[in-house]
């Protein structure tokens, strides 16, 4: 088994998991920790298409290195979003889940 | 290394300037915004709109004249650079945002306008900032022609659509906005993986240069999978759709018009842009005919809940899940069974005319919908009595928008399913003809539905109307007589796609 072999499974084991723990886990916080598996995953596999010097035939190609970091600040916004949403939330109704499902919002609203 | 594609041996086109500029102006605005505060949050905002507009009307002219425009970022070449394109369909697409968007925020001017005691709340500067990122996010999206470029798009797009969603803090709209917000990062992150085993297999992220290299073959139909499903949950086409009521119900009637007219085309956009352009050859029949079946069950599923809400506003957000259904009938239709690929032609004409009435018409809803709210003090169904005599003009603009979303002629809703039904004939897959015509009968029995309680006696204990402002009434009337006057219009700017397809429907209105 190449170590080429070896990363690429490692990142789909991580997106798997990542996906089951987004898809079951109703707990948001557990949600976003396993984005962030499901992004790791995907950093990775960049990272073995940058080792395999796709198309190009280098020992090594810079462009899938300079869309992970892009990936990374990507994912790094996108969690401190969802953590602050996540916050607000729980200072706003203790809950820090998103298993009521409601409509967001009653027939009677006081107009603006 | 792959060839250069023909299309960009030419380099930048002289127009193409105006590319970079209908990206960057809201950049620009956003930033002005950023460094003004909340006081000027509005003026800021409400200036940058008609240049916003502007700047589209200069793209779709130069559509109509060269009819591609292309600009590589830095003058560098894909595939070491990046590729910006417009073509008919962006330039359609870039004109309805600028004008939905301008439309959205002066309605909400009279909710988040210029202070009048000197202070201005956080919400009026979350939103106007919102609206611009949107804006920007979109444009992006619309001119982008490299795989991860447009990951970048849609991230920016879900950044700023989110806010939007949670404007007032409460509890419930915070918890649609998280669920919105993990619909979107999985459709992103599926959508990233696909772009990372197309960039492995082909050594491009350029959509003109794929469309030379891509071959069938196990990498490409998964990442193909991939990035579709991704788009489909950002796009809320059933079943992934779950996010989008809850997050109308409790945005202001503004956002929710620029969330279900615009935010969800972004993504539709790529679907169309990834089949059509980079991966016509990988289309299969069963495959276009499974997203036809789950744009069927959009619309019977999202009709048939529409059917039952009891609250006006959610009604349309249901009609939203309906309408993005039609847009999907495109891939089964504009599947070439003998050549075994997708074709540009009269089923695509249509769903792009379906993306652009809906946008108008969708729009002119919901901030119909938000005045009824605000004269009432509900949007209860049931107590919608006495509103034909208290407001004629705001329904006449939801009737009027009604009007596209059943497709009557001469709407630009009549137009676009008028050639989603001859391109169903013509390929003779009368099953979707069927689910057409059965979506249009349930649109009309719930718009029906809502128009007979307005015209009804007003409750017993109902309070009596609050005015409007007519200026505010004007905007949603607007946004609808553009819609319906969208048939007679012919969109002229697909005219080098798909001209002859809409100038045929157009001579066959009765």
């Amino acid at each position: 088994m190449t170590p080429a072999t070896l990363y690429g499974l490692c990142g789909a084991a991580l997106v798997g998991i990542g996906l089951y723990g987004l898809l079951t886990d109703p707990r948001v916080l557990r949600k976003i920790i396993a984005f962030n598996l499901v992004g790791s995953g995907v950093f990775l596999l960049f990272g073995v298409v940058a080792r395999r010097g796709a198309g190009a035939g280098l020992a090594g190609d810079p462009v899938p290195q300079a869309l992970v970091i892009t990936g990374i600040v990507v994912a790094f916004s996108a969690t401190a979003l969802a953590v602050t949403l996540l916050l607000r939330l729980h200072e706003s109704s203790g809950g820090a889940t998103l298993d009521s499902p409601t409509d967001g919002g009653t027939a009677e609203r006081p107009p603006p | 290394m792959s060839p250069v594609a023909g299309t960009f041996a030419a380099g930048s086109a002289a127009g193409g300037v105006w590319l970079v500029a209908a990206i960057a102006w809201p950049v620009v605005a956003l930033l002005v915004l950023i460094a003004g505060g909340e006081r000027h949050a509005a003026r800021v905002g409400v200036l940058a709109l008609p240049v916003g507009v502007a700047i589209a009307a200069m793209i779709a002219l130069g559509i109509a004249g060269a009819g591609e425009l292309v600009y590589h970022v830095g003058g560098w070449a894909p595939p070491l650079g990046i590729g910006l394109r417009a073509d008919g369909f962006s330039a359609a697409m870039l004109l309805v945002t600028a004008v939905v968007t301008s439309g959205a925020g002066l309605y909400a001017l009279a909710d988040f306008g210029p202070p009048r005691d000197g202070h201005a709340g956080r919400a009026t500067f979350a939103f106007w900032a919102s609206l611009l990122g949107v804006w920007a996010a979109l444009n992006l999206a619309f001119l982008g022609n490299d795989l991860f470029n447009l990951y970048v798009a849609l991230e920016l797009l879900t950044f700023a659509a989110v806010p939007l969603v949670c404007l007032d803090g409460r509890a419930a709209t915070l918890q649609a906005a998280l669920r919105y917000l993990l619909y979107a990062l999985v459709g992103s992150v599926l959508y990233l993986l696909g772009a990372v085993l197309l960039y492995g297999a082909y050594g491009t992220l350029d959509m003109s240069l794929l469309a030379t290299a891509i071959r069938p073959e196990p990498a490409a139909w998964a990442a193909a999978a991939l990035m579709t499903a991704g788009l489909l949950a950002k796009t809320a086409l059933f079943p992934l759709h779950l996010w989008l009521p809850p997050a109308h119900a409790g945005a202001p009637p503004a956002a929710s018009a620029v969330l279900s007219a615009l935010v969800v085309k972004g993504s539709f956009f790529i679907v169309v842009r990834l089949w059509f352009e980079a991966l016509p050859g990988l289309a299969n029949a069963a495959a276009m005919q499974m997203l036809g079946l789950l744009g069927a069950g959009a619309i019977l599923y999202g009709s048939a809940l529409a059917l039952r809400q009891a609250r006006l506003k959610l009604l349309v957000a249901y009609s939203t899940v309906a309408q993005i259904g039609y847009l999907f009938l495109v891939f089964p239709l504009a599947f070439d069974a003998s050549a075994g690929r997708l074709a540009a032609g009269t089923a695509l004409a249509g769903g792009l005319l379906q993306a652009v009435s809906h946008a108008l018409a969708k729009a002119a809803m919901f901030m119909s919908a938000g005045l009824v709210a605000v004269a009432l003090g509900h949007d209860r169904i049931a107590g919608l009595g006495g509103l034909a005599r208290a407001r004629p003009a705001t329904l006449l603009a939801f009737a009027l928008a009604g009007v596209s979303l059943v497709g009557l002629p001469p709407s630009g809703g009549f137009a676009a399913k008028w050639l989603l039904l001859s391109s169903a004939v013509a390929t003779g897959q009368w099953w979707w003809a069927a689910v057409i015509v059965a979506g249009g009968l349930l649109t009309g029995a719930y718009l029906v539905l809502v128009l007979m309680r307005a015209f009804g006696e007003p409750e017993a204990a109902a309070i009596p109307p609050r005015p409007i402002a007519a200026w505010r009434e004007a905007v949603p009337l607007v946004l609808a007589l553009l819609a319906v006057l969208l048939g007679f219009a012919g969109l002229l700017p697909i005219e080098s796609q798909s001209g002859a397809g809409v100038a045929v429907a157009s001579g066959a209105m009765p």
